[in-house]
């Protein structure tokens, strides 16, 4: 887009709008209340609902084209009616299970925060670069340091107690997050290589590298082959506060997070100027911050909430390394993070709504036999329709003001 | 080719652009399009030009209605256009650049490279406009890149040519090459519609002029017998004073001093060569030159946006040079951006917030690395009053304030810090003249309150209205500084690089 | 526009720090490798044994010797840097020197062993097929000025689709078409989610491959996972050219391989032509470097951009048949494994050149093969570890690299008309 020089477009020039007296409107109460929540969530609540029903509605769609009830209604030749019946039943059986087991009782509760533990955490890791104009897809890979970390803290020190020994083990989580997001900082601030190449570039290393650890004598059970490391010691493990219940103290651990990232970002002078650097680079440099610091900064914090949640899976709800346990994670934060609008307290909500669509996946696979993959196209679909507000607008036919999607796409070379 | 445009309307969300405009070109005339910036000679062009659609009323060539919906049928219809932002592209040849669109291929439907460049050849030659076809378009200078692209223009065999802000980016000179050409169609029959800001130039070459002011055609005049007083009041609605009033500098001792100052591009050509200066309290020290000459780099480099590769920069005894931007700012250089949405401000900041840009970690707001809301807002409220900046509210987005009002609120924010010394580079750009007036006659009061202003324009209409002492930039190295005055055509000679004594003792005798 | 402005030095500086990075690789090359390999020797198969009609001896090698010439030789590079400025060819030296330093990595390892080379160079230009066609899909979509990060999502979705076609329709030919029809698909909704709404295109990308990976994988579980006939693709058999596979060395290497590996090639020939020489490439290209330039001489931006991002699309379906009907015997999910991304970097080192692209591609393809070579000889490294050098490659080429790059100027932003 060319700037106000390059296009002398009247429409882009606010000053004729004002010095034709054109005053910009207050508006009605609706659009006040409007402007109240967007001003609180940072984006039209309206069109992130309905981004929400159409990602469900097309989720089902999928479901019915690939339940093999319905197909068989189709094959058998039975007439449109039963047809329609059966992809009803199997949608509402899918997706009760999905409510039911998100919401429905004290243990799916548990299960939704145990879920959104460390989807606030990775959806945070993915917000704060965002801030900056980076986009992390490396959470995944700050998970596994995070968790390998935290991890090794957590079984291989002995005889510290719990309230010497989980810090311990959280920090080293915190540590091992911030080295791995750190690196595609600075790679991307002294060479300018893309974050998003070098994030996955470390995502794919960094799953090597577990699994090869998870075979070696330092963190291998002795005299297992299989690859899994031995048990965090009960003095490194978050505890529990309910009985019967796996949800642990680590949902604490991430709105704490939060809390402080939300000081970061919108009250500290590093927040102002990651926001800077990520608004506009060029005038951030004029106005005397080091573009290279903030990015640096903000995907050392990124790897930061990465490696916190990769600590409160394991010293958590794991309890120990296996392979492949980060396993999706870092796209899990990028919906969260777009869905929350890149703003914390969105970021928050939207890693409390995933994760009731995770819990409520498994209890969906185990109940009604849908693969719990639905979850991810659902989730993918959600972002589709976040990412491109244009597409809701056109399905619902809703008129609001074009909301600024999150742009961060510069090219390669800068 | 004759021109109508008939009750032309264009709205854009909340603001006519084009209000019902009636403008008639004959043929073989150059019709002058006079307005400000924002007054909707773009948006106008646009339309004719296929870019935009109407909203109302008609376009009619040669007594006949058209219909453009792409520039395609604007140039089938026989309009060209050189635009002021080149439509070339960078990387391409220059062949490839006129034909695109229109390339010869051979059996192959390959690009056929010989048939393009005999073609070029054989336009330039026509056009009395020579051209390398095989010349990378990003490797010539600007003044022939517009021939470039004035050639593809007619390649396309335009009847009417629309010229917009042709004069920009060219040297006096290089200016009067333009018009001569211009003439040459003119003779062949062909129209021109002539875009500029600047008076003089309307009177140079256009048979009559209609000015446009807010997006309405307030009156089309006689080129010749048209007064510029009136001229200018046509454009802004007020009589308008071109002159700044100020009092004889007196200036004091060496605020900056700049030596043997270098900029070095990545190919090691010199953008900057060996520039020494020296601003005193006290004064105005403008530098003149056609945009393209180093006055850029030399900014960037005083301020610390760019790496020096040689010399120093002091201000007062205060070696600068190789200091952080942000050490350079702090230690009193205040600077007003060329680019002011680049690198003025950040436009999805409030208002409050662009105000302390480059003080967002002082102590007066922040303590404890947490910013101090408190002391930005209040101090976002008075600076708004002081500095007369008008914004809806200090929590107002700065990307949606009026150029004039943006560039207000950069001068505030350097203004209303300590400084010494002043680096304002372009400040009235894309300002409208109220703005103008206003900034200019802050820049005399700093002045006058003991700070050393570098004024840095391409306008040489505001060099001489403000400059104390006046130096040019050619090709990276600096001529001068003379004290003024200086003769406006002088300047214009040296812009164009004749040697200094050459340029006064041409214009003596 | 500011132009590039170096500090005095500091291009002298980078210089330096690579030639100090090359005689350290030279030094590396005895410290690590030539502890009491005293006498050992190396061997090299340079045949194929499947009947070709010229049989070269094996390449028998002393090791201790070998390894000092090649170090030898690093240092040498080295040196010439320090005395010499080689200045923009600074990377090549070091891209030399890196070589130099794999074969004697490669030459350490098969002490007391027999390595095939034939084998090691056909496969990893078997494994450069999915980076070459993803990099080639890249390098039409970002000249005409889209980011096409979903490379991976439509690697996975053409994989998947094509083992289901192959599999229900019994034929590998049908098998690609379905992967390039899954490959264009994706790549229509990347356009319209970037063309028609002007979504962030990098976002844009990264939502298309979760898109991919979950829907893949949902009906893999969903439906593969009972109908097992439904994912037992036929597949391209290695198909050896009359005359020319039985070149020596070079037959064996580049023409006893599969259909894609020789569609690899002659796409890359094509597309390089197609993009540099002819009106369709000179139109794409300007799209992608002033789209408003094109406007205003009638050149429909948008369709242009559309046209190419699907018709990259189809390559990247193209590359994405290769797991299923010529790299593995079913689609399995996640399958691809990040190789969208190294496409995406090929493209990148390659210069947004199709050429350039597939040389890159080889470069990884070696990486990959030489991973899986390293696997089987009696080397003290973990086998793990070596299957992540192709991604540690790219890391250090992208950053060594990005920042000298010339991007087509207009990639990335949506073009909008008013």
């Amino acid at each position: 887009m060319s700037g106000p020089d390059a296009s002398p477009d009247p429409a882009l020039d606010p000053a004729v709008v004002s010095d034709s007296g054109v005053e910009p409107s207050d508006g009605d109460a609706s659009r006040l209340t409007q402007r109240i929540v967007g001003a609180i969530t940072g984006a039209d609540v309206r069109l992130t609902v309905l981004a929400l029903v159409a990602a469900l509605v097309v989720g089902a769609l999928f479901l019915v084209l690939s339940d093999t009830r319905t197909l068989d209604a189709v094959t058998s030749g039975a007439g449109l009616g039963a047809v329609l019946q059966a992809a009803a039943r199997s949608v509402s059986r899918a997706y009760s299970a999905l409510l039911q087991g998100s919401l429905g009782s004290p243990g799916a509760i548990s299960e939704t925060l145990v879920a959104a533990t460390v989807l606030i955490l990775t959806g945070l890791a993915v917000t704060i670069p965002l801030r900056a104009g980076l986009f992390n897809i490396g959470g995944e890979g700050q998970v596994i340091a995070g968790g390998l970390a935290g991890g090794y803290v957590g079984f291989a020190v002995e005889g510290l107690p719990l309230a010497v020994h989980l810090p311990l083990a959280i920090v080293a989580a915190l540590l091992g997050g911030a080295v791995i997001g750190w690196i595609p900082g600075v790679l991307k601030a002294r060479t300018g290589a893309h974050e998003v190449i070098s994030t996955i570039m470390l995502n794919n290393t960094l799953n090597f590298v577990a699994i090869w650890l998870l075979t070696t004598t330092l963190f291998q059970i002795p005299g297992r082959a299989d690859p899994i490391s031995r048990d965090i010691l009960d003095t490194a493990r978050l505890p529990r506060p309910f009985t019967g219940l796996r949800v642990d103290v680590g949902i604490i651990l991430a709105l704490l997070v939060a809390i402080v990232v939300l000081w970061l970002l919108d009250r500290s002078t590093i927040g102002f100027e990651l926001n800077a650097v990520g608004a506009n680079p060029s005038a951030a440099t004029a106005a005397g911050m080091a573009v290279g610091t903030a990015t640096m900064r903000a995907m050392t914090f990124a790897g930061v909430a990465g490696g916190l949640a990769g600590g409160a899976l394991i010293l958590g709800v794991q309890g120990r390394i296996t392979p492949g346990f980060s396993a999706g994670l870092g796209f899990d934060g990028i919906t969260v993070a777009l869905l929350g609008r890149g703003t914390v307290g969105g970021t928050v909500a939207a890693g409390l709504l995933l994760g009731a669509l995770k819990a409520g996946g498994r209890a969906m696979q185990a109940r009604s036999g849908t693969s719990l993959d639905l979850v991810v196209v659902i989730q993918a679909l959600i972002i589709v329709f976040i990412a491109a507000p244009g597409l809701v607008r056109a399905i619902f036919r809703v008129r609001t003001e074009p909301t600024s999607t999150t742009s961060i796409s510069q090219g390669w070379g800068a | 080719m004759r021109l109508e445009l008939k009750g032309v309307t264009k709205r854009f969300p909340g603001v006519v652009a084009n209000d019902a405009i009636d403008l008639t070109v004959e043929a073989g005339e150059v019709h002058g399009l006079l307005g400000e910036n924002g007054a909707g000679k773009s948006t106008l062009m646009n339309i004719l030009y296929g870019l935009y659609r109407a909203d109302e009323g008609q376009v009619l060539i040669d007594g006949q209605q058209v219909h453009f919906s792409d520039p395609g049928d604007a140039i089938a219809a026989g309009i060209g256009m050189v635009h002021q932002h080149f439509m070339l592209v960078p990387v391409f040849t220059v062949a490839e650049n006129i034909l695109l669109g229109k390339e010869p291929i051979d059996r192959f439907r390959r690009f056929d490279r010989r048939a393009a460049h005999e073609e070029v050849e054989r336009l330039a030659e026509t056009f009395g406009l020579p051209v390398d076809p095989s010349a990378v378009v990003e490797d010539l200078p600007v003044g022939l890149q517009q021939r470039v692209e004035i050639l593809k223009a007619l390649s396309r065999d335009a009847r009417l040519l629309i010229l917009d802000e042709p004069t920009a980016v060219l040297t006096p000179q290089e200016a009067d090459g333009l018009f001569a050409s211009i003439r040459g169609f003119q003779a062949a029959g062909r129209s021109v519609i002539f875009i500029s800001h600047k008076l003089r130039e309307h009177r140079d070459i256009a048979d009559r002029i209609t000015v446009l002011r807010r997006g309405r055609a307030v009156g089309t005049v006689d080129a010749t017998a048209a007064e510029p007083q009136e001229l200018a009041q046509l454009m802004v609605g007020r009589p308008v004073d071109l002159v700044v009033d100020r009092s004889p500098a007196r200036p004091s001792e060496p605020v900056l001093t700049v030596e043997g100052l270098e900029v070095l591009a990545a190919d090691g050509q010199r953008l900057v060569d060996s520039v020494d200066l020296t601003v005193h309290r006290g004064e105005i020290l403008a530098i003149a030159g056609v945009e393209g000459n180093g006055q850029t780099p030399l900014v960037e480099a005083i301020t610390g946006l760019l790496p020096i590769g040689g010399g120093r920069v002091l201000l007062g005894e205060e070696d600068l040079t190789g200091r952080s931007r942000k050490e350079i700012l702090r230690s009193g250089v205040g600077h007003i951006p060329e680019d002011r949405t680049m690198h003025g401000l950040v436009g999805s900041f409030s208002v409050a917030d662009n105000l302390v840009l480059n003080l967002w970690d002082d102590e007066r707001f922040a303590a404890r690395r947490t910013r101090r809301f408190d002391e930005v807002r209040s101090h976002a409220r008075r600076v708004v009053k002081d500095f007369d900046v008008r914004t809806p509210s200090i929590a107002t987005p700065a990307s949606s304030l009026s150029g004039g009002n943006q560039q207000k609120v950069i001068v505030a924010r350097e203004f209303d810090r300590p400084i010494r010394v002043l680096v304002a580079a372009q400040p009235t750009r894309g300002v409208d003249v109220g703005s103008i007036e206003y900034i200019h006659r802050q820049l005399v009061a700093k002045r006058d309150a003991g700070v050393g202003v570098l004024l840095v324009s391409s306008e040489l209409d505001e060099v001489i209205a403000l400059a104390d002492r006046v130096a040019v930039m050619f090709r990276g190295r600096l001529i001068g500084p003379f004290p003024t005055p200086v003769a406006k055509e002088a300047l214009g000679l040296m812009m164009a690089g004749v040697p200094a004594e050459e340029a006064m003792r041409g214009l003596a005798a | 526009m500011s132009t590039q402005v170096v500090s005095a030095g500091a291009a002298r500086r980078r210089e330096r720090r690579f030639a100090l990075f090359t005689l350290l690789l030279g030094a590396a090359v005895p410290l690590l490798f030539l502890r009491g390999a005293t006498g050992g020797i190396a061997t090299f198969v340079l045949n194929d044994a499947r009947g070709e009609r010229f049989l070269l001896p094996d390449l028998v090698i002393p090791v201790d010797l070998t390894l000092v010439l090649l170090s030898a030789a690093i240092v040498a590079v080295g040196v010439l840097q320090l005395v010499r400025p080689v200045g923009r060819r600074a990377p090549l030296a070091v891209g030399a020197a890196g070589g130099l330093f794999v074969v004697a990595v490669l030459v350490w390892a098969t002490t007391g062993a027999s390595v095939s080379l034939v084998a090691l160079l056909r496969g990893a230009l078997f494994a450069s097929v999915p980076i070459a066609f993803g990099a080639m899909a890249g390098v039409l979509s970002e000249r005409a000025g889209v980011i096409n990060i979903a490379i991976e999502g439509q690697f996975l979705a053409g994989a998947f689709t094509a083992a289901v076609v192959a599999s229900v329709l019994g034929s590998a030919w049908f098998g690609l078409l379905g992967g390039i029809a899954a490959g264009a698909l994706i790549g229509v909704m990347l356009a319209g989610l970037t063309i028609r709404f002007q979504a962030d295109q990098i976002v844009s990308g990264v939502v298309l491959i979760v898109l991919a990976t979950g829907v893949t994988s949902f009906l893999t579980s969903q439906l593969l996972a009972s109908n097992t006939a439904w994912n037992s693709p036929v597949r391209f058999i290695a198909a050896p050219l009359p005359l020319l596979s039985d070149l020596p060395l070079i037959g064996s290497i580049v023409f006893r391989q599969t259909f894609l590996v020789y569609l690899m090639i002659v796409m890359v020939i094509v597309l390089q032509f197609a993009l540099f020489r002819t009106r369709w490439g000179l139109r794409l290209r300007s799209v992608g470097e002033h789209p408003a330039a094109a406007d205003t001489v009638g050149i429909d931006v948008l369709r242009t951009r559309y046209r190419a991002v699907v018709l990259g699309g189809m390559l990247a379906g193209i590359g994405g048949s290769w797991f299923t009907l010529e790299a593995a015997s079913q689609f399995s999910k996640e399958m691809t494994g990040g190789r969208g991304f190294i496409a995406l970097a090929a493209m990148l080192v390659g210069r947004y050149s199709p050429v350039g692209a597939m040389s890159a591609a080889l470069l990884f393809g070696f990486a990959d093969s030489l991973a899986t070579t390293l696997q089987r000889l009696p080397v003290p490294l973990p086998s793990t570890l070596l299957r992540a050098t192709p991604y540690v490659i790219t890391l250090l080429v992208v950053a060594g690299l990005v920042g000298r790059l010339r991007v087509p100027a207009a990639d990335g932003k949506p073009y909008v008309k008013q």
